[in-house]
Parts: C-alpha cells; structure tokens; sequence
C-alpha cells in the first residue's frame, strides 16, 4: 500500500467511529425530521400524504403553542436576569478573602450535580408539604397554598428551583473571570480614592465582561430548553413550556408532522441564541 | 488591556506599603462570612429536610415534617429499594455511563487529533460539521431518532432497547463538545513529540496510544467529567429509547413517582438513595468538575 493511501486508511479509522455515531443519531434524523414536518404522519400508519408546509402555518393558530412560547419566552428572561444575579452575588462573596471560602463554592455548587427530574420532585415535596406546612403553622391561607397550584405561582415556583439549582454552576464561571482581576487594579483603586461601588462599577464589572456575556448566553439556551424540571415539577397544560409541548405533540398526542414542526422552530430559535453568542464572543476576541 | 497593565505597574509600586492592610481580614469580611453561611444553610435545607423525613413514618412526615424523627428507622429504605428495583438501577446507569464515556473518550480524541494533523480542506469540514452538533437541541432530533432508531436491527441486535444502543446513541450526541474541548488543546502541543515516534516506525495506532494519549491527560479529565454528570442525569433519551427494558436511576425515579406519588416516606428514602453516588462521585473528584465546568463552559 501507498504512503499516500495508508494515511487516508488511518484518517477515516480515526474519524470514522465518531463520525459514524454522530451521524447516525443526529445528522440523519435531522434531515428525516424535516421530511416530516411536510407531512401528516401519525407514527403509527405506513399511509400519509404530504401537506406542504400546513404543518408550520398551522402553529399559528395552535393556542397552546403559541402559550407554550410565549411563557418559555418570559420565564427566560426572568430566569437569565435571577440566576446571575445570585450567581454574581455568590461569586462575588466567595473570591472576597472568607475563611471558608472554598467550602462554600462547594456547598453551592452541590445542587447542579443532580439532574433536574430528581430536583423537581425533591422541590414537589418543599412545595407541597414544607411550605404549606409552615405556612399552616403560622396560620396564614396565602401560605398555606401550595405555589404549584396555580399557573402563575408555578411558574414562580419553577424560577426558584432553577435558580436555586443553576446559580452554583453561574458562580463557578464567576469566580474564573473574577480571579481573572488583577487584585493590585483593585487595590491601585482604592489608593487613588475610589470608595468600594466606583471600583466594583468601573474595574470590576468591565473585567468580567467575558465572562458575563458567556453566563448570559448559557443561562438563555439553558432556561429556554428547560424540561426535565418542567416534566416532573410542573407538568400542567398551564406551565408547559416549548420543549415539553414538542414532547407531548409528538410522544403523547402522536402527531409527527406537527410535533417535529415545532421541533425545527425549536431548533431556530436555539440556533439563533447559540449564533449570537458566537458573534459576541468574537467580537470580544478581537477587542481583546 | 494593556495601558491598564502597565498603568497598574506603576500603581502598584507606589501603593506596595498599604496593601498588607487592605487585605487583612477584617469584620466586614465576617459579616459576610456569617451572611454566606446562612445561605449555604437555607442552601442546603432541602437536602437536610428529606433526609430526616427518609427515616419518620408517613403520619409524622405530615404531624411533624421540619423535626428530627422519633425513631431512625431504615424500613423506608429498604422498601424503597426494593421498589425501586434499586440494585439493577443502579448497576444500569453506572455501566451505560462508564460505557459511554469510555468511548466517547477515546472516539472523539482519536478524532480530534487526526483532524487536527492533518490540516486539509476535509478536515476543516468535518471538523465544522462536529462542532455544528453542539448547538441541535435533544428536542429538534428526538422524535425522527426513536423512529429512525427502531429500524436499525442488525441480525439480534437492535439500538432501541438495549444497553449498547443507549451507549451508542450517547456517543453520537456527545462527541461534538468533546471533540471541540480535545481539538482546541490539542492544536498547542507541538507537533515535534510525535514526528520522532513516527521516525522510530511507531505505526499511527501506537504514536496515538503511546503518545498523544497520556498528552491529553487533562483535557481528558474534564470530557470525563462533563460527559459523566451529563449521562448520569439524562432523563429524557432513555425514556424514550430503553423505558420498560431498561431502569435507569432517572427512569426508576419517574416510574416511583407514577406509582407511589403520594408515599412520601418511601419517596425521600428513594430520592436520598438517588443522589447519594453522584454526591460521593461529586466529593472525589469535586476539584476537576468545577475545573471541568469552567474550560467546557469558556468554549
């Protein structure tokens, strides 16, 4: 065998495995899941016709939907704006010199290691029995009243949770970017008489800039492809956000065509977060 | 950046004697200290409360849910495992985990670097085309996948249902971030180390295990680590792939759920067994997660 061709033999032996993989599960049922969404598959029935693009225009008109997003859309902003603020304010209490500084990274850190099904069901109980328990004792009716009983209150509910169980994985990222300040830039401003919020203000926050548009991005594409938490914490029509309404059109009320519809208009919208990103951060890299 | 450096330089030079003071510390610093622990605590609050309710009967849970248990008794636990069927539970995500990130390791770092050495037009392609797998979420393939999937039957092996298949379909969605961590680190080892292994007639196979291999230590670390909590905790691909045939903890828990939701007491029990291996897991090795985190995170 040639040089030449035994390096190719070795490239695709070295490629290939992963390559074969990734295309199996994701290439190829990405394609196929466009071919779907021009049709009226049930999952079931070897017989269907083709409908165009119906399957999209008929989202306008799909009220959960357009419900579905609508509340994905405010419970990311809600959330973006919650996880890094506590985040931040975790990362910023434990870069300053505490004696148990590192202790307490790992102690809020904790929470993130569990998925979010076992969460949802740990908070189930905190909900359900704790609160309305404590509120009991304390004979107040609007605490006695579980948050999940209600929409808006669930969805509250759903913010704490994930900002609970989010803000120790924010504040790890924090605390690079943080350690990143040279601390004698801090110190140079106090001695030139910047009090504690000038410094925090104009060094602090611009040093971090990096690192804060990375936790923005990854809170976004993260509380907007929430579903673990939503599937066992708050599973109602009325806090169902976009990725557990594509489950159930698809999984639950079988319907292909329309479930893998919304799965691209999903996929866009992740899409476009993720590009932004990029964008940002290249941006940043040439400023750098 | 730079202005500020040398800016800073000079900054620092005529400040050097004021600095011991304002680093000591002092009782601001306690107080914020006290304050971080109060957190911690209220932090840590569901943890504590469903492991005390873990040993209490279901009437005391309600009577009595935020005081320590009359007596500790362990029968919720072994209910609970009994159950929740726990033993091949947990022996099922512990082998699909080691599994899959046994080969993801080794695919994507083998991958990683050939695309990295040999810096063709196909490379760049293919090496886009892996990275591009990073930004699809799970819910744009999964329902073409699960139909795509239970076709593929090869003689008696089939990928729905099966251990190896979860294990494949794993590694098809995890090599995209793992070959961008591997990629990125591997571009700065200089290419010198392994051009003499081949000299000394190292075949491709033995300069990658014997070589680049122990190289990539540290990157290896964090693929591993991330990859672990990610397969670990994922709930929705076995359930819709090996639920039924399969239990893993995520999926014991769910179907514990359905049937026993209101059994509160077997529940916490069931819950504190769940998370127990990834907190030990979490305490070994603690220092490259978060380390982990922080390199998968700053892509």
């Amino acid at each position: 065998m040639s040089k030449k061709s035994k390096d190719n033999r070795d490239f695709w032996i070295f490629v290939g495995p992963a390559l074969f993989a990734m295309t199996m599960v994701v290439i190829i049922p990405f394609i196929i899941g466009i071919y779907y969404t021009f049709t009226n598959w049930n999952g079931a029935n070897s017989k269907y016709d083709f409908v165009g693009i119906s399957n999209y225009i008929g989202l306008l008109d799909d009220t959960q939907f357009i419900y579905s997003l609508k509340i994905t859309l405010a419970y990311t902003f809600a959330s973006v704006l919650s996880i890094n603020f506590v985040g931040f304010g975790l990362a910023y209490a434990v870069t300053r010199k505490l004696k148990t500084s590192n202790f307490l990274r790992t102690g809020f850190f904790m929470p993130n290691l569990i998925g979010g099904l076992i969460l949802g069901f740990i908070w189930q109980f905190m909900f359900n029995s704790v609160f309305t328990g404590i509120g009991k004792g304390l004979g107040s009716t609007v605490l006695a009243t579980s948050l999940l009983q209600e929409p808006t209150t669930a969805m509250f509910a759903m913010l704490i949770v994930s900002t609970w169980q989010y803000a120790g994985y924010i504040m790890v990222i924090y605390v690079a970017a943080l350690e990143n300040v040279p601390a004698d830039l801090i110190e140079a401003a106090h001695i030139d008489g910047a009090n504690g919020w000038h410094t925090f203000r104009h060094i602090t926050i611009p040093m971090v800039r990096q690192g804060m548009t990375i936790c923005l991005f990854l809170t976004l594409a993260n509380s907007f492809k929430l579903f673990d938490l939503n599937f066992s914490l708050t599973p109602l029509k009325t806090t169902e956000m976009l990725a557990l309404n594509i489950y159930k059109e698809a999984f639950v009320l079988n319907n292909m065509g329309i479930g893998q519809a919304k799965a691209i208009i999903f996929f866009i919208l992740v899409t476009a977060i993720s590009l932004t990103q990029v964008y940002f951060n290249k941006k940043k890299e040439v400023e750098a | 950046m730079e202005a500020n450096k040398s800016l800073n330089k000079v900054e620092q030079s005529k400040s050097a004697k004021k600095l011991k003071t304002l680093n000591s510390y002092t009782g601001k610093l306690g107080v914020l200290e006290i304050f971080a622990w109060l957190l911690l605590i209220l932090y840590m609050t569901p943890f504590y409360l469903m492991f005390i309710n873990s040993f209490k009967t279901r009437r005391e849970i309600f009577a009595n849910t935020t005081g320590l248990p009359e007596v500790w008794n362990f029968k919720n636990y072994l209910d609970a495992m009994n159950r929740m069927d726990m033993i091949s539970s947990f022996t099922n995500s512990m082998i699909i985990t080691i599994g899959s990130v046994i080969l993801i390791l080794l695919f994507s770092s083998m991958a990683a670097w050939v695309l990295v050495r040999d810096a063709t037009k196909k490379s760049k392609i293919i090496f886009y085309v892996f990275t591009s797998g990073m930004i699809v979420p799970f819910q744009a393939v999964m329902l073409p996948l699960v139909k795509w999937m239970a076709k593929i039957q090869v003689g008696p092996f089939k990928i729905i249902g099966t251990h190896y298949g979860l294990i494949f379909m794993y590694i098809g969605f995890g090599v995209s971030m793992s070959i961008f961590l591997y990629h990125g680190f591997i571009k700065g080892i200089p290419k010198e180390v392994e051009e003499a292994a081949t000299i000394d007639g190292c075949s491709k196979w033995q300069t990658y295990t014997k070589v680049i291999l122990p190289l990539l230590k540290p990157t290896t670390v964090t693929v591993a680590v991330l990859n672990s909590i990610w397969v670990w905790n994922d709930f929705l691909l076995p359930f819709l792939t090996v639920n039924g045939k399969i239990n893993t903890i995520p999926l014991a828990m769910n179907n514990f759920f359905g049937a026993f939701s209101k059994q509160w007491e077997l529940a916490m029990a069931a819950l504190i067994l769940a998370i127990i291996p990834i907190i030990i897991f979490y305490f070994f090795v603690q220092k490259h997660i978060i380390a982990g985190i922080v390199q998968g995170s700053i892509k």
